[in-house]
């Protein structure tokens, strides 16, 4: 790829043309100001906060850490694309469910975390869940109630209570 | 708006030879902080992402040693044959960031920063690292305790990529530690790795002085002894030792005097554990 006025990105399965950019935009910004998906949150911009966690290739990343132009080419999910219909996810009602929710705005990236912890391990330990989810800062909460929205989704998934 | 994403390594060479003044990108973790707060302002950019030659790592028994290459994420670090093979590197790359970061970060993004509280540095000096450079002209080979120059400094050339790294195999014990304010999402405020193989000892050193430190006095020191059985007090005694050889500074993470007192309680304690397996 050499010198272009628009570039190419794939979010949530579709093709979004991306104008007159500069080059420095993250993904983050881009996503919310450019494509209109404002479901990834920007609060620290420099990776310690997780609400701005997308799925690149199947990986889960910061997207404020992503260069958006050195993006093209690759998969990107938010979390608008994990039910295609817009319902919510199991994990998104368990954090409905489980009052894993105040202020809302690291729910998203946290969503996406615990998507990504689950598809790797289906029957995660305490110890692996916190691991996996020390990316995500909340403020709110104290971490109680979404473990206790992670464990709902695992005892469904499994059949096994926890 | 020039991003260029080469998909082969000749290309990206190419490129830099033609852009020098280019920024090489990877995970986009260290560079992306400083162009979100303004603090850089890229004009170029070549992003490595898609260069298959970087995403390689290769254990190879015969011949002892790990190749890992530059654009290869911490998160493959963690667990697994490299794992096994370099256990201290597993460490490191645990305590990086969060997993959102280690799925990012990479080594060459660690050695081309070259922050003396990169995590896998004391890592790549203790065990005898070397790393791997090249341009279209030539390849070169260097020990990292060469590679290094100074904070935030290195020995690579503009038109040279950092292709990854080879660390020689042992078969002793190692193990890494770090001090920071918390578990997770810290950035160290001491480092060290400890090799020990048929009781010599290797050690090395982050964020105490300006470069990763080799702390080749207290190695010299302890292995002109032929320890067999470690005690309480040549234990305390190589720590205070590794301590002498730091040299921090008071900053905005940690003090001086912090430091060089936890840096000789690591050395102390890998020392120890070493000893103990």
């Amino acid at each position: 790829m050499s010198e272009h006025e628009y570039y190419d990105l794939k979010v949530n399965g579709d093709i979004r043309q991306v104008q007159d950019a500069w080059i420095g935009e993250s993904l983050l910004y881009v996503l919310r100001e450019r494509l209109g998906l404002p479901g990834s949150k920007g609060a620290c911009e420099q990776g310690e906060c997780g609400s701005c966690t997308v799925f690149i290739d199947g990986n889960a990343v910061c997207s404020c850490l992503v260069m958006a132009a050195t993006a093209v080419g690759t998969e990107i999910a938010t979390v608008e694309g994990l039910n295609a219909d817009g319902s919510l996810t199991d994990v998104q009602e368990a954090f409905v469910n489980e009052g894993a929710v105040q202020c809302g705005f690291c729910t998203p990236g946290l969503v996406m975390a615990v998507h990504h912890l689950l598809d790797e391990k289906a029957n995660p330990t305490e110890h692996e869940i916190k691991e996996a989810l020390s990316g995500n800062i909340c403020r709110c909460t104290g971490y109680g109630r979404i473990f206790a929205a992670v464990d709902a989704v695992v005892s469904v998934r499994t059949g096994v209570a926890r | 708006m020039p991003v260029h994403i080469p998909s082969n390594l000749f290309d990206a060479m190419s490129l830099l030879e033609m852009h020098p003044e280019s920024h090489l990108l990877t995970g986009g973790t260290d560079l992306m902080v400083e162009v979100n707060f303004n603090h850089r302002h890229p004009d170029s950019v070549i992003a490595l992402r898609a260069v298959p030659e970087l995403q390689k790592w290769n254990i190879d028994q015969g011949n002892k040693s790990v190749f890992i290459g530059s654009g290869v994420p911490y998160s493959q670090m963690e667990h697994g044959e490299l794992a096994v093979a370099l256990p201290a590197l597993a460490q490191a790359a645990r305590t990086v960031g969060s997993p959102q970061i280690r799925a990012a970060g990479t080594l060459g993004g660690n050695l081309g920063t070259c922050s003396p509280a990169g995590d896998s540095l004391p890592v790549l000096s203790a065990l005898d690292a070397m790393v791997h450079l090249q341009s279209l002209s030539e390849e070169r080979v260097i020990p990292f305790t060469e590679f290094m120059v100074g904070p935030k400094r290195n020995a690579r050339v503009a038109n040279e990529i950092i292709t990854g790294v080879t660390i020689p195999l042992s078969d002793g014990w190692q193990g890494y530690s770090k001090v920071g304010t918390r578990n997770a999402m810290v950035i160290s405020v001491a480092s060290a790795c400890l090799s020990l193989d048929q009781s010599k000892v290797r050690i090395a050193l982050g964020s105490v002085g300006p470069t990763i430190i080799r702390c080749s006095e207290a190695e010299a020191w302890f292995n002109s002894r032929n320890v067999v059985n470690l005690d309480a007090s040549t234990a305390k005694e190589f720590g205070d030792r590794v301590a002498l050889e730091s040299r921090p500074i008071d900053d905005h993470r940690s003090t001086a005097e912090y430091r060089r007192h936890a840096v000789g309680v690591l050395a102390t304690r890998l020392l120890q554990r070493g000893f103990a397996s």
